[in-house]
C-alpha cells in the first residue's frame, strides 16, 4: 500500500513551526521523546519505545565454525526488519533503500565499533565459536528508527545470556541453564545512535525527528557515540552541506543525550535484574494487565437456587421494615448528586455517553500498554478518588509542557526516568487492579 | 482476552438484546429477539431457521457497521460494543458495533478530507486514507466548466463528499452538493495544520450534542474542518494557537468531561 502523501499545508506548517522553534508534540529542539524499555521473559528480549516508535529486539546464539581468516573470533549478525505492521508503506520481503541503509548503519555502529568482545565468544579456535544473532523488528513507525533500533540492539545484547561451555582437553561440554547459570556477553561499551534532522539547508536543527519531521527534513546526521564520548560512527545523508562547527555542536549534544540514555538503560537493566532475582513478575507479558478487555463486563456466577425460596422467606421475616427516605443528597460522582433512595437519578444520564467512552479508553489502553496505564488504573478504581485527580493532573502537566515553551527539557527527562522507576517493579498498582477485578 | 474468547465459544450464540453495550468479538453470532423466542438461546447453530418460515412474523432489521448477515444469522465482523437504535416506525431497528479503528473505509455520503496525489487528464486522484485513492472530476467543483478549471495543485487538501463508494470499486468524490453549490466543500486553504485522529474521536466530535467544539471555539477564534476519515484541519491566528488546538483535540479522546473542563478553564486563564 502506498504511503499517505504529505500535503502542502502540512509541509508549510511544519517548516514555519520549526522556524518559530516549535514542534508538533511540544518538544524543544534538543528533546528526545520518552524512552521506555521493557524486557521479555527470556533473556535477550526487549521492546524499546521511543515515543510511538517501537522496536522489538531479540538476541539468539548458535555454535558454528568460524570464518577461516578469523579463527578465534565469534560472529555477530544484525538484522533489522521493517514489517508492514509498522507502517502500511513498508513492503514485506523487499530490501528497500531505507532498510539497507539502516542495516548498514546498525552494523557499523555495533560491530565495527567493537563494543562486543568477539574473542570471548570462541570455544575451540578454528572449530567452534558462538554466533550471536540480533534480530530487530520495527513494530510501529513514528520516525527515528535508527535511534530506537540501536538502543534496542544494545539493550538486548546487554540483557542476553549465553549457555556456559567448558573445554577439557578435546571434550567440549555445553551446560543447560539448570546445570550452570548462563553467562552474559562481555560488552566493552554501549554505542548509541543520535539523529539530527536539518531544515532549510542546515539553518535549523532538531534532535530525534518524528515521522512528519523526517518527511520535510533536508538532511540527516547520525552520530553513534558511547558514554565515554567516543564517536563510533558518523553518517550524514540527504546531501546537505554542514559546517565544521555544526558537526562539533551536534557531537556535543550527542554526548549529553548518550549519557542520559545510557543511564536509563543501566537503570532498566538493574531493575529487571532485581525483579528477576526476587522472583517477582517480569517480562512484558506480565506488564500487560490480564483480562482488562472484559473487565467492564459482568461475569455471570452460577448460584445454587434450590433453597432460595426458603432463604428469602427467612430473610424477609427477620428483616426490619424499610427505613425512611434519606433526605441527604448522595454524591455519586462530582457533579452527579442524588436525593432520596432508590429513585432513578436523571443527572447521570447526561454524562452517560461520556462514561462509556471512558470505559472504552480503559480497555483500549490495556491493549496498547500506554504510559498512562497506571493513571487509568487509578482513575477507574473508584469515582471521585482524590489521588486520581492528582495523578491525572500530573500527566496533564506533561501535556502542558508540550504547550509551554519555557520549561526546561531537563525536567521532562527526570520525570520520565522517575516514571520508569516506578513502573518496573509495578506490583503495587497491579495488585490493586486485580483486587478490583475480583470485586 | 482468553476468557472472552472462551465465553464466545462456550455459548454458541448470544441474544443481541442481552449484549447491548457489551463487548462483541469478530465471528460471534448474535440472535435477534424473534429468533430467540422461537428457539431459545444457543439453538440457532444446529437447525436452520428457514425450515419454519411461516410461524414467525418477518421483522426488518438493519445490520450496521461491524455486523453482517449470513443467511438467517447475524455475525459480528468487528471487535467493539454492540449498539442498537430503536426504530421510529415498525421493525427491529438498527444494530451496529462501535469500534475503535484508524483505517477508514469509504462510505457513500461521508464528508472527508483528501490530499490530491495526482492530476491525470480530467480527474484528480485523492488520497482519503482508504485502501485506494478516490477519483475527483475537475467538473465537480462549484462553477467549474470545461473552460474554467479549478485551481488545484498536487498536495492540496480537498474537502469533499463521496458519491460512489462501493466495495472493490474506486470511490468517487465531488465537491458540490446535489444543487451544484459548494456548501463549504472545495479546496482547503494553504495554511493550517492537518492531523489524524481515530475514527471514533471524529464521530464523537461530530455528534450533535458534542460540547467540545463549542468549548474549543471559546478559546481562540479558529477555522476547523472534520473529515469522517479521521483527519482534522485546524487553523488559528498563530502557529502556537494552532498547535495548542491540535493537541487538545487529540487529547480529548482519553479524557472525561471533568478533566476536559479543567483543562479548558486552565487554558482560558493563561
Amino acid at each position: 500500500m502506498k504511503e499517505t502523501p504529505l500535503s502542502n499545508c502540512e509541509r508549510r506548517f511544519l517548516l514555519r513551526a520549526i522556524e518559530e522553534k516549535k514542534r508538533l508534540d511540544g518538544r524543544q529542539t534538543y528533546d528526545y521523546r520518552n524512552i521506555k524499555i521493557s524486557f521479555g521473559t527470556d533473556y535477550g528480549c526487549c521492546i524499546v519505545e521511543l515515543g510511538k516508535t517501537r522496536v522489538l529486539g531479540q538476541v539468539s546464539c548458535e555454535l558454528v565454525s568460524p570464518k577461516p581468516n578469523r579463527a578465534t573470533e565469534g560472529i555477530l549478525f544484525f538484522n533489522l526488519e521493517l514489517s508492514q505492521m509498522a507502517a502500511p508503506a513498508f513492503e514485506p520481503g523487499r530490501q528497500s533503500d531505507l532498510l539497507v541503509k539502516l542495516n548498514r548503519l546498525l552494523e557499523r555502529c555495533l560491530r565495527n565499533s567493537k563494543c562486543i568482545d568477539t574473542e570471548s565468544l570462541c570455544v575451540v579456535a578454528g572449530e567452534k565459536v558462538w554466533q550471536i544473532r540480533v534480530d530487530l523488528h520495527l513494530l510501529n513507525h513514528d520516525g527515528n528508527i535508527i535511534d530506537a533500533a540501536s538502543i534496542a540492539a544494545i539493550v538486548a545484547l546487554c540483557h542476553f545470556r549465553r549457555p556456559d561451555v567448558s573445554v577439557q582437553g578435546d571434550e567440549v561440554t555445553l551446560y543447560t541453564p539448570e546445570e550452570r547459570d548462563p553467562v552474559p556477553l562481555s560488552i566493552h561499551h554501549m554505542p548509541i545512535c543520535v539523529s539530527f534532522a536539518f531544515f532549510q539547508q542546515g539553518t535549523y536543527l532538531l534532535v530525534d525527528p518524528n515521522e512528519r519531521e523526517e518527511r520535510v527534513m533536508d538532511g540527516l546526521l547520525v552520530i553513534a557515540m558511547n558514554k565515554h564520548r567516543e564517536i563510533c560512527t558518523i553518517q550524514s545523508s540527504g546531501g546537505i552541506m554542514l559546517l565544521k562547527d555544526q558537526v562539533l555542536r551536534c557531537s556535543k549534544i550527542a554526548g549529553v543525550k548518550v549519557a542520559e540514555i545510557t543511564e536509563l538503560i543501566q537503570k532498566a537493566l538493574e531493575n529487571d535484574q532485581k525483579v528477576r532475582k526476587e522472583g517477582g513478575k517480569f517480562g512484558f507479558a506480565e506488564s500487560i494487565a490480564h483480562q482488562r478487555i472484559t473487565a467492564f463486563k459482568m461475569e455471570k456466577a452460577l448460584i445454587d437456587t434450590s433453597d432460595a425460596g426458603e432463604k428469602a422467606g427467612e430473610i424477609i421475616a427477620e428483616a426490619e421494615p424499610p427505613s425512611e427516605v434519606v433526605c441527604n443528597p448522595v454524591l455519586w460522582t462530582p457533579g452527579t448528586a442524588q436525593v432520596g433512595e432508590g429513585t432513578e437519578n436523571a443527572w447521570g444520564d447526561l454524562e452517560d455517553s461520556e462514561k462509556e467512552d471512558e470505559d472504552q479508553d480503559g480497555s483500549d489502553e490495556a491493549i496498547i500498554l500506554d504510559n498512562m496505564k497506571m493513571d487509568t488504573g487509578v482513575e477507574l478504581s473508584d469515582t471521585g478518588n482524590q489521588d486520581a485527580t492528582i495523578v491525572l493532573s500530573d500527566s496533564e502537566e506533561e501535556e502542558m509542557i508540550i504547550l509551554e515553551p519555557d520549561k526546561s527539557p531537563k525536567k521532562i527527562r527526570t520525570q520520565t526516568i522517575s516514571a520508569k522507576q516506578e513502573k518496573v517493579p509495578s506490583k503495587k498498582p497491579m495488585k490493586k487492579r486485580k483486587k478490583r477485578a475480583v470485586n | 482476552m482468553a476468557e472472552a474468547a472462551e465465553s464466545v465459544v462456550g455459548s454458541k450464540a448470544r441474544a443481541a438484546r442481552t449484549v447491548l453495550g457489551q463487548l462483541v468479538l469478530p465471528g460471534e453470532e448474535l440472535l435477534l429477539p424473534e429468533q430467540e423466542d422461537a428457539e431459545g438461546p444457543g439453538g440457532a447453530g444446529e437447525r436452520p431457521l428457514l425450515l419454519n418460515p411461516g410461524t414467525r412474523s418477518r421483522v426488518r432489521v438493519v445490520c450496521g457497521p461491524g455486523l453482517r448477515r449470513c443467511g438467517d444469522r447475524m455475525l459480528v465482523t468487528k471487535c467493539g460494543r454492540l449498539r442498537h437504535k430503536e426504530p421510529s416506525g415498525g421493525g427491529g431497528g438498527v444494530y451496529w458495533v462501535d469500534s475503535q479503528q484508524k483505517r477508514y473505509v469509504p462510505v457513500k455520503g461521508d464528508h472527508v478530507i483528501g490530499i490530491v496525489t495526482a492530476k491525470s487528464g480530467d480527474i484528480f486522484k485523492v488520497d482519503v486514507g482508504g485502501s485506494e485513492p478516490a477519483s475527483l472530476s475537475y467538473l465537480a467543483f462549484e462553477g467549474a466548466t470545461k473552460r474554467n478549471r479549478p485551481n488545484v495543485q498536487v498536495g492540496d487538501l480537498i474537502y469533499g463528499q463521496f458519491v460512489v463508494a462501493n466495495k472493490d470499486m474506486e470511490p468517487e468524490m465531488v465537491c458540490i452538493d446535489s444543487c451544484g453549490r459548494a456548501n463549504g466543500m472545495g479546496v482547503i486553504g494553504q495554511d493550517g495544520l492537518l492531523f489524524k485522529v481515530t475514527l471514533g474521536l471524529i464521530r464523537k466530535l461530530l455528534a450533535p450534542d458534542c460540547e467540545i467544539i463549542q468549548e474549543v471555539g471559546k478559546l481562540y477564534p479558529l477555522e476547523i474542518v472534520f473529515g469522517m476519515n479521521g483527519r482534522i484541519w485546524v487553523k488559528a491566528k498563530t502557529i502556537q494557537q494552532t498547535l495548542i488546538l491540535a493537541n487538545i483535540l487529540e487529547a480529548c479522546e482519553h479524557m472525561t468531561t471533568d478533566q476536559r473542563k479543567q483543562i479548558f478553564s486552565r487554558l482560558a486563564e493563561s
